[in-house]
């Protein structure tokens, strides 16, 4: 149960011409389950092992329950690193390897012997205790690294890309694993993902970093529905961007006024970018809607199983839609259509 | 590969072990015979003369037990060599791979500028007869006092064994995953116990190899030791070469093989390192 904060970290690598990590801030609250979420190079694992200590920051602070880390050694900090490749010892056999932190703190053999059991069922891998990790299976392997990582009571874990290495099926089971083990020790977690989609489904919490800065840092739901800006309403899959000024309560944009109901609309700028998903954009042959609707034409009709994709211009703007292939209108190319964009479910942001 | 290659492979294997063991067998049968000459394809009579002479057999009559360890107490040339020698090997042996660690950790992991160049300048005396940097070298340690003293032979050894420490564990290296260190950093071992513990296992098998190649190279040489120990410190090559200029081969046979035997035994206790079948060479790689 450990509280997390990071203040202003900065770290430069001399191979890099912008900073590997740049201004980051963030606040992980005790128990959390947190992703650092983005593509690979974005600086999240040097994040991480800065948190570790195996990296020294440029500037910034890393502090953990109110004490600063950074003068503390990687052994001494309490926090625990799964690698991607699990890195279990070869030369020592899966009791041993999950032992080990245990050992190291100096605690008596029997005590060590009766906790590797405990863990070893938690991880529901009872029986391999005496096998070396080169005979495991991928997904064995990272769960004994789980194992090792969870004896010793961390402050926080990190998990670096935890399912990258596991086929479609493993993933599934070791991302449930994973929940359900971090739930009931509650230990604040935080992990490393390129993948989105893993990252919806794990996380209290992500935050979304590109080039080393965090751009978002808040709740799966908000990414979809409330994103801070263009980069992370895109990277959640985000297509409809609309420019946007300020008119009257109202934002005035090249198709018409839209009414917007955001309780952010003080923090917006003179200019602004409004967006929806494509799911929440309704359509109806008929003006059937009050305001924010506006006439165009389909341009293009793509059926993908549940859903179908609508592509419309909208006055030379391009929208995107997607409805529930069941119960649908009959909407055919070059048809001309009226697009409602609900004003609760529009969203406006700054960049 | 077909059946008769590999049976040809075999056959060359065997022809090769011959060749070398031949001469091996002719050794042995030398230091055991008195007068074996030329058209005598077996010596007419076996004998403990050469042995005796060089002292490590006690005469006829004298040889109970209390003869040998008389004999032996009275510290021989070829004992007082043979303990010079394996002394000096061990010593150099140890410091090499001291110095080499960090090194090779440095060559194998990372890379930076000038690194072939450093590695050229690190491997040249390999291709540098001895005698081109000897003789330099000798006149500085005369002025630094260290010529003809035990501790400038151990000196002037690492020169040419240094190259191969630090190719060998260069090459352990190049495989290494120093992440497994990391891990057990954050697991709680400091950094003697992440040494101890997770480091040397990895490296062990390659350090072997690594100190074999030191101290065979250390026990075979003759001429940094003759010039550099000035003929103070005896060292069995030195040992073997007098003698066998000497013209007895019952002698020089004899003690041929006690220059031979320690490293066939050294040989015979590590091959299975050497052999391409152990992660010798491979640190972490061959997991």
């Amino acid at each position: 149960m450990s509280k997390l904060n990071i203040k202003n970290l900065i770290k430069s690598f001399p191979s890099m011409d912008r900073p590997a990590v740049n201004n980051v801030n963030l606040d992980i609250e005790s128990g959390e389950l947190v992703a650092f979420l983005g593509p690979s190079g974005c600086g999240k694992t040097t994040i991480l092992k800065m948190i570790t200590g195996l990296f020294q920051p440029d500037s910034g602070d890393i502090i953990l329950d109110e004490q600063s880390l950074l003068k503390i050694p990687t052994e001494k900090r309490g926090v625990v690193m799964v690698f991607q490749n699990y890195l279990l010892f070869p030369y020592m056999n899966v009791n041993e390897n999950v032992g080990f932190a245990l050992k190291m703190k100096g605690v008596d053999k029997n005590i060590i012997d009766q906790k590797v059991k405990e863990m070893l069922e938690l991880v529901k891998l009872p029986d391999i205790g005496l096998r070396k990790p080169k005979q495991l299976s991928g997904g064995q392997q990272q769960r004994v690294a789980l194992a090792r990582a969870l004896i010793s009571n961390p402050r926080i874990l990190l998990l670096d890309e935890p399912l990258s290495n596991l086929d479609a099926h493993l993933r599934d089971e070791m991302r449930d694993l994973i929940v359900t083990i971090q739930q009931k020790l509650k230990v604040t977690t935080i992990f490393v993902t390129h993948d989105q989609e893993e990252a919806v489904l794990l996380a209290d919490k992500i935050a979304l970093i590109f080039d080393g800065e965090l751009q978002n840092f808040t709740s799966p739901k908000n990414y979809y529905e409330k994103p801070k800006n263009i980069k992370a309403a895109k990277f959640f899959g985000g297509v409809n961007f609309i420019n946007a000024k300020k008119h009257n309560d109202n934002l005035s944009t090249n198709i018409g006024t839209i009414h917007y109901k955001g309780e952010n609309y003080t923090d917006l700028n003179e200019d602004n970018i409004i967006t929806i998903r494509p799911e929440n954009i309704k359509l109806s042959k008929n003006n059937d809607f009050n305001n924010n609707s506006f006439k165009g034409l389909i341009k293009s009709v793509i059926f993908s199983g549940t859903h179908t994709r609508y592509k419309i211009i909208v006055n030379d703007l391009e929208l995107e839609c997607s409805l529930q292939s069941v119960g649908l209108q009959d909407i055919k190319t070059d048809d001309t259509i009226y697009v409602h964009l609900p004003s609760d479910k529009i969203w406006a942001m700054n960049e | 590969m077909n059946n008769n290659l590999k049976k040809i492979n075999i056959y060359a294997i065997y022809l090769g072990a011959i060749i070398l063991i031949l001469p091996l067998i002719a050794f042995f049968i030398n230091a055991f015979s008195f007068r074996w000459f030329y058209p005598q394809v077996i010596p007419k009579e076996l004998s403990l003369q050469a042995w005796v002479r060089l002292k490590l057999i006690p005469k006829p009559g004298q040889r109970t037990f209390e003869g040998f360890i008389d004999l032996w107490a009275s510290n021989p040339a070829v004992i007082k060599a043979l303990l010079n020698s394996l002394s000096i090997g061990f010593l150099v042996t140890i410091v090499s791979i001291i110095i080499a660690l960090p090194a090779a950790r440095v060559l194998g992991l990372l890379n930076f500028r000038f690194k072939k160049l450093i590695i050229f300048i690190m491997v040249s005396p390999t291709i540098l007869p001895p005698i081109a940097f000897v003789l330099g070298l000798n006149i500085n340690f005369i002025s630094w006092g260290f010529s003809g003293n035990y501790f400038g032979v151990c000196l002037v050894h690492l020169v040419p064994i240094m190259p191969y420490v630090v190719l060998t564990m260069t090459g352990i290296f190049a495989n290494y995953n120093p992440d497994f260190e990391h891990q057990a950093r954050t697991l709680g071992a400091n950094k003697t116990r992440t040494f101890l513990l997770i480091t040397l296992p990895a490296i062990a098998p390659g350090m072997v190899v690594a100190a074999l190649f030191a101290f065979l190279v250390s026990w075979s040489q003759y001429l940094l030791t003759f010039l550099i120990g000035a003929g103070k410190v005896m060292t069995l090559p030195l040992l073997v070469f007098s003698t066998a200029s000497s013209g007895n081969p019952a002698l020089t046979a004899a003690i041929s093989i006690i220059f031979i035997f320690p490293a066939i035994l050294i040989l015979f206790f590590t091959s299975k390192f050497v052999s391409g079948e152990s992660g010798a060479t491979s640190g972490f790689g061959k997991i």
